[in-house]
């Protein structure tokens, strides 16, 4: 197997490292590798910080590994590569009335990649979280051999693996239960809210499948936590959607593209484009799950320092007072940018290190600035405050200290880990940062 | 009717990519290539893409004898029989300096194995009166340069076979595409210094299916290598000589 040097980066363009990355085409040379150097995975690099950074270390690329190995038709059960991607999976069996149960906000993730971090998607309230439809995983341990883990088999290593950030070793393949399909268009319902608690009402009270809020990052007073709520349902029409064409961002934008004037002026527009009495519109499948991969590389209009982006969870008994001081805090900056989401999470997650939590998540960008940097440190100690958590798939930015208290599981996910890879092979820049191997 | 393509070489990325091109547009395919257990996968990989049938079957460049089991494969569709000929091996030219033997092995894995192939399936071909071949050779075979000469007069052979097979076949309603891809990001690449203006394997097969429809002659993909080769033809040969390119 043959290394190349090459910088791996964040989605967020913030971190990066210099890694010799091997990448296999077939499963029997992952054997290989492991022989040689067992080191961790990546896969489509979507994650903002440095989960899928080692630096001066190797790496395994797992884009090659996308082929679908089984499905059945009858029960929706797919068994495929992990390199395979989430839109792959949707333009693949969409069309024959499947697609993924769990979809992140972009479709360019990998299955490998939505296993490690345990994404979620619009639906998180009603079916949980991605790894929740995992029925089985191969993976291959640093030691080399291939293992079948499931909830029947293997239990503890399985749920390890789910939001477990590669650490048991390499996903080469796993079983899942797609979901049915009706069409290729949604049925989106757009709605105005005007403030937060009238926002946070609508979120609690919506019935829909897919519901997801934008919120106004750079709203005050009054006006402070104002949005737009999307709730969407599957249609039943069998057309062909119309897909937008996709653009792509030749360069890094110069940094007024997203300074607070044009920050505020987009909001301003983007809220006010709904009517006050709401509106619905239809849309293609990939159009309303995945609404920023149409503009391939969109991470440089942040310019070539990058963006943080910071994600909670808050539960229930916190969050409304919580995310009002945050967005206080947010907008008194007037740092935000147009792309912040508010949403609804229900109680379902399949790891110990997974993220979600019943309550409320905020996530925003912030670019990257010495500023910016203090205010997401000031909201992370704000949701470690409040009980909540900090999602490692965005994290550039959190300490330690503070991941051991807002995953409460760690200890036993890190006993799993440690007889998986009692060497650390795996360690990423995200895990030596946060301590999340280090039994202390 | 449903048409049906061979894939010499489909463990290949580029190969794989093109399968899977077919398999999303409803032809059979017929996978070949040296690993069986490998191949199955993708074999199951095209009926899930949508392919009317997906066939593996086992062949080497070398043996001649592994040849007939695809013909077979293919003729038990109906309707037009395409090939897309993936295979090919590129010795380091320091290897083939070593030992002038390998120099053999480069010239029958991408020359003389795969025209052999061909030149088996053509009469099948007229048979029924149509069917198209992609012949992958590449920009290498355009002139001859020091970095990997042996396996560039490999393939510029495998140029003028196809050049005479397109000829051929012409008469009975088939076609011929020769195709000189530039550099491609597969495993054949991976790690190599100097690189330059990578393509995608999924990018060369979408041009190889346009190739296919628009029954083009000769395909350079991506387009601007034409320019690119166009230059490196003109320089005459007291200069280029003395160039390493």
């Amino acid at each position: 197997m043959s290394w190349k040097t090459d910088t791996l980066s964040g989605w967020g363009r913030v971190l990066s490292g210099t890694a010799q990355i091997a990448r296999p085409e077939k499963p029997s040379s992952i054997a290989h590798v492991m022989g040689d150097t067992p080191a961790p995975a990546i896969g489509a690099q979507r994650s903002y910080g440095d989960a899928a950074i080692n630096t001066d270390g190797k790496a395994v690329d797992m884009n090659r590994l996308d082929r679908f190995i089984s499905f059945d038709a009858q029960t929706g059960v797919l068994e495929a590569e992990a390199g395979v991607s989430i839109t792959q999976m949707l333009e693949t069996f969409a069309p024959q009335g499947w697609m993924p149960a769990v979809m992140p906000g972009t479709g360019f993730a990998t299955i490998g990649g939505c296993i490690a971090n345990d994404v979620h998607g619009k639906n998180h309230h009603g079916v949980g979280t991605f790894g929740q439809h995992v029925l089985s995983i191969e993976l291959i341990g640093a030691d080399g051999k291939t293992k079948i883990v499931s909830p029947k088999k293997n239990k503890a290593l399985f749920e390890a693996t789910l939001g477990g950030l590669g650490q048991t070793g390499i996903i080469v393949s796993a079983k899942l239960q797609l979901t049915e399909c009706s069409s290729r268009l949604i049925q989106v319902d757009e709605r105005r809210a005007n403030n937060l608690s009238e926002f946070m009402q609508m979120l609690k009270d919506s019935t829909a499948t897919y519901c997801v809020g934008w919120i106004d990052g750079t709203a005050n007073g009054q006006s402070l936590g104002r949005g737009i709520l999307e709730e969407a349902e599957l249609t039943k029409s069998n057309m062909a959607p119309k897909l937008r064409k996709s653009r792509k961002v030749p360069f890094n934008a110069p940094s007024f593209a997203l300074s607070p004037p044009t920050v505020r002026a987009f909001n301003r527009m983007y809220f006010n484009r709904v009517p006050a009495t709401g509106r619905g519109v239809l849309r293609s499948l990939e159009d309303f799950f995945f609404p920023l991969d149409k503009i391939h590389d969109w991470n440089k209009l942040y310019g070539k320092r990058g963006f943080h982006q910071f994600q909670c969870v808050l539960p229930d008994d916190t969050a409304e007072r919580t995310l009002r001081e945050m967005l206080r805090l947010i907008a008194d900056a007037g740092l935000a940018s147009p792309l912040a989401v508010l949403k609804r999470t229900g109680p379902g997650r399949a790891g110990p290190l997974s993220f979600t939590m019943e309550g409320f998540t905020l996530a925003l960008d912030f670019p990257n600035s010495k500023k910016s940097v203090a205010l997401v440190e000031k909201l992370n100690d704000m949701t470690a405050d409040a009980g909540g958590r900090i999602y490692f798939a965005k994290d550039s930015l959190a300490t330690a200290a503070q991941a051991k208290h807002m995953y409460p599981e760690l200890a036993a996910w890190q006993k799993t880990v440690k007889t998986a890879d009692p060497k650390g092979r795996f360690k990423t820049d995200l895990v030596r940062r946060l301590k999340l191997r280090d039994s202390k | 009717m449903t048409q049906t393509w061979i894939i010499l070489g489909a463990s290949s990325s580029m190969g794989r990519a093109f399968a899977r091109k077919a398999a999303t547009m409803g032809a059979h395919v017929v996978l070949a290539a040296r690993d069986k257990d490998d191949l199955a996968r993708t074999a199951s990989d095209c009926t899930a893409r949508g392919a009317a049938s997906a066939t593996p079957v086992v062949f080497d460049a070398r043996d001649p004898k592994s040849f007939t089991a695809i013909y077979k494969a293919a003729k038990k569709n109906e309707g037009l029989i395409n090939a897309a000929v993936f295979v090919g091996s590129m010795a380091p030219q320091d290897d083939v300096d070593a030992d002038p033997n390998i120099g053999d092995f480069t010239i029958q894995d991408n020359f003389t194995g795969p025209a052999n192939f061909l030149h088996g399936l053509a009469p099948i071909m007229e048979e029924r009166k149509g069917g198209t071949v992609l012949g992958i050779g590449s920009v290498a075979g355009d002139r001859g340069r020091i970095g990997n000469y042996t396996y560039g007069s490999a393939k510029a052979g495998f140029h003028t076979y196809l050049s005479g097979l397109r000829n051929r076949l012409n008469r009975a309603g088939g076609h011929v595409v020769t195709v000189k891809p530039g550099f491609v990001d597969t495993a054949m690449t991976w790690g190599i210094e100097g690189m330059f203006l990578v393509a995608s394997p999924d990018q060369i097969a979408d041009d190889l299916w346009t190739a296919h429809e628009k029954k083009k002659n000769t395909l350079y993909t991506p387009w601007f290598w034409r320019y690119i080769m166009a230059i490196i033809k003109s320089i005459p040969e007291p200069i280029f000589k003395k160039l390493s390119v």
